[in-house]
């Protein structure tokens, strides 16, 4: 029967060739542009660290004066003071914790001749590769006694090993950065979360390329090297002694097992703030503590215009589909006496049915295939676009998936009510009319 | 005319379902069409703001030292540059600079009119340069005047120094003195002293062009600074007229020829304003062309529902039509008759449509921050969907008009 449906249905469809590729048309055009802005928005709001991300949490507090005009509408400071950080890294209350602030290095590569070059880098402190699940090539990282000490060690990213040494362990190696040698400790298989969630607040590109070096955060700043982003809430004349200005430039992410660890690390930090504001350093008591996928929420990581791009395609595609409705409809009601006949010689109101939806389901089909090579043309311009995330803008199996699945419903809730409105035809009066 | 109209309305009551649908698309069509012109409108103006930079002939160099010097060996290295470029035949003026307008985010500082004021009166752009970088970036200097080479201080990258003066923005000086005194006052930006303000100059875009800055647009401060900075600094150049080209050829040749130990990466370290503007504004020029693709295809697709169904309802009238004119209409009629009957389908579509619209504006406004929009644009979008209206329906009626009264004595 379905093939006979099928049949019927090409027929029809082939009766008037405009009006099938307009529908097709229509509806590809609809499809093509909400599949594209929904590949950017899924591709911009993933889960950098889906196995992880549960028990990555980023605490937050606020050293700021209480008439401070600098930390407005609620909202607590991105980053923390030396101090602070320093003081919930040593209190050892999560399972790992790691402090960072991102900064510039200057690479000189040991090849002769070659020219230096400046790359992004991480300072940060031992726990940073455990916690983030970044995996190691070669060595391992460095351990809590090298950030106490200051060792001159770092950890280099895949790329910048074989940049600099031909993609050999370098184990052992020195790197010169910023004038001075680094041993090298650690070389990271390629590491690249989408979004950067650790570098939010600290002043860095939000998606990209991973970071090329991560250095022990007492050793970099013991050679002056300064974070991106630097938030005072007093005036400063001198930043060479950021540990103890009052400035905040440190983001502090701590891992937490379960739902009872979350809670007791919450009432430390809200116990350690009471504690500072009775010592008088602190004059508010807020605190945060948002798992890594609330922080994203938080800073906005996802731009405006992205979500608005997602609403508009699919207030685009609701006037498509809108569109064919009106279309199905008109040529179903052309074919009263067609189906006339039909229903006389025995057909019933349920084949009818079936047979308008298997109609309007081809029309989706085909608006979907369609509507799959303007995603992929959409993809294509994208991929062209500056953005920072231009190049990760791929459509995967899901959202081919769910191409398909948008196109078949697009068309079935369009075919549902001239379906249902041929269905009710009765067919006395139009065999009467013939 | 007005006597069709109760028969038009007769025989929509009979295709209830087909003219509720186009009315449906035309208002869902008016809301975003109106609502994206409105969106294109706002990043055009956005992309226009000027500069007050001479854009035709300034280009900006990104220079990063290569080698371990101290401060008083870079500031010494700034000043030869700086001697090296001037001196170069296609070059009008060069300045060091701690960042250019539409740079795309840098320096700010909020601004009080006390020490101890603890709400800023407002937010500055800050640009640290030379006595040299008024006439680098070809600002207008309109009351006071520029810096003496004697008032430029020396920073290094550690430090903060608050010079004694400024020269701030027409805007900044307005938003600060509105009774249009500001030269030879004084304001604070963040430090324990205070700036007189010593010149004013007509424009200077700060260097973000995001929403954040839009508030304080067009207010921007210069201080006296060089920067000693270990990483590096802008030097911004300005070529004499029409040699911009042979200027950033030989700036960097200049540059290099002074010490090597420099860092002026190939694609960014050298762009003229030209780049430096498309890539300030890329993301507002590429919503304003793909809010117009937008608009132009969804016009395209309820224009080619009108012609579809309105065709088939000439096609199904076919025989009414033929009566008709058997019983006296003219050709005249039948096309106004299927003018009419679009004019009140979108009529109904484009009340819709209106209110579809504001609400959808109001959804920006809270969720997104946009604008309120101007009833123009809702003007704006009800002619162009009556013009489409009327100019999608012609075709279908005029085939219409052409049915021969014979049509009645024939059956379907």
């Amino acid at each position: 029967m379905l093939v006979y449906y099928l049949d019927l249905a090409v027929r029809s469809l082939k009766r008037n060739r405009v009006l099938t590729t307009l529908m097709v048309l229509a509806l590809a055009l609809g499809i093509g542009a909400s599949i594209t802005t929904l590949t950017v928005l899924r591709l911009l709001s993933g889960d950098p660290l889906p196995q992880k991300s549960a028990r990555l949490f980023y605490p937050q507090l606020d050293p700021s004066p209480k008439d401070s005009a600098i930390t407005s509408k609620g909202r607590l400071p991105a980053t923390m003071g030396y101090v602070d950080a320093m003081n919930l890294l040593h209190a050892h209350r999560a399972t790992r914790q790691a402090v960072m602030a991102l900064t510039r290095a200057k690479i000189m590569p040991p090849q002769a001749h070659a020219h230096p070059f400046f790359s992004d880098g991480v300072m940060t402190t031992a726990d940073f590769f455990s916690m983030f699940d970044a995996g190691f090539q070669y060595g391992s990282g460095w351990t809590a006694a090298d950030d106490e000490s200051g060792a001159q060690v770092v950890v280099i990213a895949g790329f910048l090993n074989d940049k600099l040494f031909d993609g050999a362990d370098s184990v052992g190696r020195m790197v010169r950065l910023n004038d001075h040698d680094f041993r090298v400790v650690g070389v990271l298989k390629p590491w690249a979360p989408q979004p950067r969630f650790y570098t939010l607040g600290l002043g860095g590109d939000h998606y990209g390329d991973g970071d090329a070096v991560f250095l022990p955060l007492k050793a970099a700043r013991a050679l002056k090297m300064g974070p991106q982003d630097t938030e005072c809430y007093q005036a400063v004349d001198d930043f060479s002694h950021l540990e103890s200005a009052p400035c905040q430039w440190l983001g502090l992410w701590v891992e937490l097992d379960d739902a009872s660890a979350v809670a007791a690390y919450r009432r430390f930090l809200d116990g350690y703030v009471r504690e500072q504001v009775a010592l008088g350093r602190f004059q508010r008591t807020d605190t945060s503590l948002l798992d890594l996928m609330g922080w994203l929420r938080d800073q906005h990581v996802v731009p405006d215009d992205v979500r608005l791009q997602v609403y508009l395609a699919f207030g685009f595609l609701l006037i498509c589909v809108v569109n064919t409705v009106g279309l199905l409809l008109a040529k179903c009601l052309r074919r009263s006496q067609e189906i006339g006949v039909r229903r006389a010689l025995g057909a019933t109101r349920r084949e009818i049915f079936v047979q308008f939806m298997v109609e309007a389901s081809i029309v989706g089909l085909a608006g979907g295939v369609l509507g799959l090579a303007f995603a992929e043309l959409g993809l294509f311009g994208i991929r062209h676009q500056p953005a920072q995330y231009a190049h990760l803008a791929h459509l995967d199996l899901a959202m081919f998936a769910l191409t398909f699945l948008v196109a078949l419903v697009a068309s079935l809730v369009a075919g549902l009510l001239p379906a249902w409105r041929a269905c009710l035809l009765a067919p006395a009066p139009q065999l009467k009319a013939m | 005319m007005s006597l069709q109209i109760k028969p038009i309305l007769a025989a929509l009551r009979r295709h209830k379902a087909g003219t509720l649908l186009i009315a449906l698309q035309i208002a869902l069509t008016l809301a975003i069409v109106c609502n994206a012109l409105f969106i294109i409108h706002d990043r055009l103006a956005h992309i226009g703001e000027a500069s007050g930079v001479d854009e035709a002939s300034v280009f900006v160099i990104h220079n990063q030292w290569g080698g371990d010097q101290s401060e008083q060996e870079i500031d010494a290295q700034v000043r030869a540059d700086m001697a090296a470029l001037r001196q170069l035949p296609s070059v009008r003026d060069a300045a060091p600079a701690s960042g250019y307008p539409l740079q795309g985010g840098g320096w700010d500082n909020f601004i009080t009119m006390t020490p101890d004021q603890v709400k800023p009166t407002t937010d500055s752009a800050v640009y640290g340069g030379d006595e040299h970088l008024i006439d680098s970036l070809g600002l207008q200097l309109v009351a006071g005047r520029n810096f003496r080479p004697d008032e430029v201080a020396t920073m290094g990258d550690q430090q903060m120094v608050i010079p004694p003066v400024v020269i701030v923005t027409r805007a900044l000086a307005d938003r600060l003195f509105p009774d249009g005194s500001a030269l030879g006052k004084s304001f604070y930006a963040m430090g324990a002293t205070p700036s007189t303000i010593i010149g004013i100059v007509q424009t200077m875009h700060r260097q973000g062009t995001s929403t954040w800055d839009r508030p304080y647009a067009g207010q921007a401060l210069i201080w006296p600074l060089r920067r000693a900075d270990t990483r590096g600094l802008y030097y911004v150049v300005r070529a004499k007229p029409g040699e911009l080209a042979e200027a950033m050829r030989e700036a960097p040749r200049a540059l290099y020829a002074q010490t090597r130990m420099r860092i002026i990466a190939g694609k960014d370290g050298i762009q003229d304003y030209a780049r430096i503007r498309q890539r300030a504004y890329d993301r507002d020029r590429g919503m304003a062309i793909l809010m117009g693709v937008i608009c132009t295809v969804l016009l395209a697709i309820t224009a080619a529902g009108i012609v579809g169904l309105t065709s088939f309802w000439v096609g199904q009238r076919r025989k009414q039509i033929g009566v008709r004119r058997a019983l006296g209409a003219r050709q005249r009629d039948i096309l106004g008759y299927f003018l009419t009957e679009n004019l009140l389908i979108t009529g109904g579509g484009v009340l819709l449509g209106l209110v579809l619209a504001v609400g959808m504006n109001l959804w920006l406004i809270v969720r997104f921050a946009s604008q309120p929009m101007p009833i123009a644009y809702l003007g704006v979008g009800v002619l162009l969907l009556v013009l489409l209206g009327q100019g999608a329906v012609l075709a279908p009626a005029l085939k219409a008009s052409r049915v021969p009264p014979v049509e009645a004595t024939r059956s379907v």
